[in-house]
C-alpha cells in the first residue's frame, strides 16, 4: 500500500509555496484566455454581425463566471481540505472585477459611444442596467481594498464585513443577465442555480457553526476572542 | 451626402460573398445533383435551390441605401423555434423541410383555400423590394426581400366584410425544431386589415435575388417594414381572418413588452430599453431610429387619431 486515493488527495492538501506560485501563474493566464480568444476573434473578424454585441455578452458571461468561481473557492476548500485554494481568491476576484471593468467600458464606448444622457437615463430608468451598474460600483471598493496593505489597514474583521459584498454584487450580477434576456431565461437560470447552491452551502454552515457553538461549553472569557468564525452573525 | 446606388446591376446578378466563399460546397452539390439527375434520379437535392424566381421586378418602394451582407442577413437571426441564439437558426434550421409546403387562408372570406409554393409564386409578379429591418432589440438592416404583396394574396380569398384583422401562425414542428417553452408555440402574430392590405406588407419568398433561406423563414413569411422584426412571421402555414384581434406570440408573453402594434417608433421605449437609436449592423456608431422605420409618409395615415403610447 505504497499510494492511495487518499495519500494522493493528501499531497494536494499540502502544496508548497513553489508549488502554488507555479499554480497562481498558470492560472493568471489562464485567466486570460476568454480576452485572448476574443482579440482573436476580432482580428479574424469573427466576432459576428453584430461585435459589439458579441463582445458586450463575452465580457458579461466572464464577468458572472470569475464572480461564481470565486464565491466556489470556500466551499471547495471546505470540501477538499485544500486550504491553498484561498490563496488564489484574490486573483479570481480581481479577475471578476477585470472582466467587469471591461463590460462596462465596452457599453460606454462601444455601444453608447459616450453618449453620457443616454447612459444616465438607462442606469436610470432601465432595472437590469440598473442592477448591473450597482454591482460594478459594489466591486470596485472591493477591488481597492485587495491589497495585503489595505487588509491591515482596515484590520480582518472589517475587511471581511466589507467583502461580504461580494454575495450582494453576485446576486445582482445575475439578476442583470435574468431581467435582460426576451424570454429565454435558462442561461441566467444556470447562474442563479450554482449561485443559489453556493450560498446555500454558506448558510448551511453558519448553521452548523452556530448550532456547534450553542452545544458547546461556554467558552472561557480569554478564549472568546480566538474564535473567529468564518461566517459570523 | 453620398448616396451610393447600383443603377443596373441587380443585387441578385452579384455573387453574394457568402456564396462565393462557399463555392467548392457549391459545386460539390450541384456535381452531386448533375450525377443525381444522370443516374436518374428525382435530382431532389437541388429542387430547393433550382426554383427560379425569374425576372424580379424593381419596386420604387426599395430604399437606396447600402445592404446588410449576406453573411449577416442569414447568420444573424432571430427564429426562437431553432433556439435563442442569433447562431442558432443558420445552424439548425436546415432541418426544416420547405417542400411540399402548403399555406391555409381561412376564416371570414369568400374563397377559403390551400396555396401550394407553385401558386403562391403566381399570385402576383416578384419584386424585389430593399426595405429596412428594425429589430426590437435595436439593431436594424437593409434586406432585398423578393416577394409579393400580401394585398394580392388577401384579395385571392375575397375577405368578407367582416374581416377585420389578420391572423398569422407559422409552423411548428417539434421534430426538427429546438422546443424549450420559451414562447407558446405556434408562434403567432397579426395586422390590422388595413395593415396587411397596405401596399408596403410584403409577402417574402427570397432574399437576395434568390430562395429563401430557412433561417429567414423559408418559404413564406411576411415582411412589414414599419414594424418591429418579430411582426414579421416566418415560415409561415395558416393565415386566418377575423373579426377580432389576433392573440400574438410576443404579447402574450410580455403584454407590457411588446403591444399588438408594435410600430417602430423611437419616442415609446421597451419598457427595458430605449428605443431612440438603433445599430445598423456593419456599423459603429448607433444612428436615430426614425417614426414606423422611415415609412411614416406611407403608413402613418393608417393611425391618424391613434396614441400610439398606449397603442404601442
Amino acid at each position: 500500500m505504497t499510494t492511495t486515493p487518499s495519500s494522493h488527495t493528501a499531497s494536494l492538501r499540502m502544496l508548497s509555496n513553489t508549488q502554488i506560485a507555479t499554480l497562481k501563474g498558470l492560472i493568471f493566464c489562464l485567466c486570460l484566455v476568454p480576452l485572448a480568444l476574443l482579440a482573436s476573434a476580432f482580428f479574424r473578424d469573427a466576432l459576428g454581425a453584430n461585435p459589439i454585441e458579441t463582445i458586450t455578452h463575452a465580457t458579461g458571461d466572464w464577468t458572472l463566471r470569475f464572480l461564481l468561481i470565486t464565491l466556489a473557492v470556500t466551499p471547495l476548500r471546505k470540501l477538499t481540505h485544500w486550504h491553498w485554494l484561498v490563496r488564489l481568491r484574490r486573483m479570481l476576484g480581481l479577475y471578476a472585477f477585470f472582466y467587469g471593468t471591461l463590460h462596462l467600458a465596452t457599453y460606454l464606448v462601444l455601444d453608447q459611444f459616450f453618449d453620457w444622457n443616454a447612459v444616465v437615463l438607462d442606469v436610470l430608468k432601465r432595472p437590469y442596467i440598473t442592477v448591473g451598474f450597482s454591482a460594478f460600483v459594489l466591486m470596485v471598493p472591493l477591488a481597492v481594498t485587495s491589497t495585503n496593505a489595505m487588509i491591515r489597514r482596515l484590520g480582518g474583521r472589517r475587511w471581511q464585513a466589507l467583502h461580504r459584498s461580494v454575495y450582494a454584487i453576485a446576486i445582482l450580477g445575475v439578476l442583470h443577465f435574468w431581467w435582460l434576456v426576451k424570454a429565454d431565461v435558462f442561461e441566467p437560470l444556470i447562474y442563479a442555480l450554482i449561485l443559489a447552491v453556493l450560498l446555500s452551502l454558506r448558510a448551511w454552515w453558519r448553521e452548523q457553526e452556530r448550532r456547534r457553538q450553542q452545544s458547546a461549553p461556554p467558552p472561557l472569557a480569554t478564549g472568546r476572542s480566538r474564535i473567529i468564525p468564518i461566517l459570523p452573525r | 451626402m453620398l448616396i451610393k446606388r447600383a443603377a443596373d446591376i441587380r443585387s441578385s446578378e452579384i455573387t453574394a460573398p457568402a456564396l462565393y466563399a462557399d463555392r467548392r460546397r457549391f459545386l460539390r452539390l450541384a456535381g452531386a445533383g448533375a450525377a443525381t439527375l444522370a443516374l436518374g434520379g428525382p435530382g431532389q437535392l437541388l429542387a430547393a435551390q433550382a426554383r427560379d424566381l425569374g425576372p424580379l421586378a424593381k419596386s420604387p418602394f426599395s430604399t437606396p441605401e447600402e445592404l446588410t451582407p449576406l453573411k449577416d442577413v442569414t447568420r444573424y437571426n432571430n427564429f426562437y423555434e431553432f433556439g435563442t441564439d442569433k447562431a442558432d437558426p443558420a445552424q439548425y434550421a436546415h432541418r426544416m423541410k420547405t417542400e411540399p409546403w402548403t399555406v391555409k387562408v381561412e376564416g371570414l372570406v369568400a374563397k377559403p383555400r390551400s396555396f401550394d409554393l407553385d401558386q403562391l409564386y403566381k399570385i402576383a409578379p416578384l419584386e424585389e423590394r430593399i426595405y429596412r429591418l428594425r429589430c426590437v432589440e435595436a439593431w436594424s438592416m437593409v434586406v432585398p426581400w423578393v416577394g409579393f404583396p400580401l394585398a394580392a394574396l388577401l384579395k385571392a380569398v375575397e375577405p368578407l366584410g367582416s374581416a377585420k384583422y389578420v391572423e398569422f401562425v407559422s409552423l411548428y414542428d417539434p421534430k426538427v425544431m429546438n422546443t424549450r417553452p420559451v414562447l407558446d408555440w405556434p408562434y403567432r402574430e397579426g395586422l390590422r386589415l388595413d395593415e396587411a392590405m397596405h401596399p408596403l406588407t410584403l409577402m417574402a419568398v427570397g432574399l437576395y435575388g434568390e430562395v429563401l433561406p430557412n433561417q429567414n423563414g423559408a418559404p413564406l413569411r411576411l415582411v412589414v417594414p414599419w414594424k418591429y422584426g418579430f411582426k414579421s412571421a416566418k415560415s409561415i402555414v395558416t393565415i386566418r381572418l377575423t373579426d377580432k384581434q389576433p392573440n400574438t406570440s410576443w404579447n402574450d408573453a410580455g403584454p407590457s413588452e411588446y403591444g399588438f402594434y408594435s410600430n417602430v417608433n423611437p419616442d415609446v421605449d421597451h419598457p427595458r430599453w430605449s428605443q431612440a437609436k438603433e445599430r445598423r449592423i456593419g456599423e459603429f456608431l448607433k444612428r436615430k431610429t426614425l417614426p414606423f422605420n422611415g415609412y411614416a409618409e406611407q403608413v402613418a395615415s393608417l393611425y391618424a387619431g391613434m396614441d400610439l403610447r398606449k397603442n404601442f
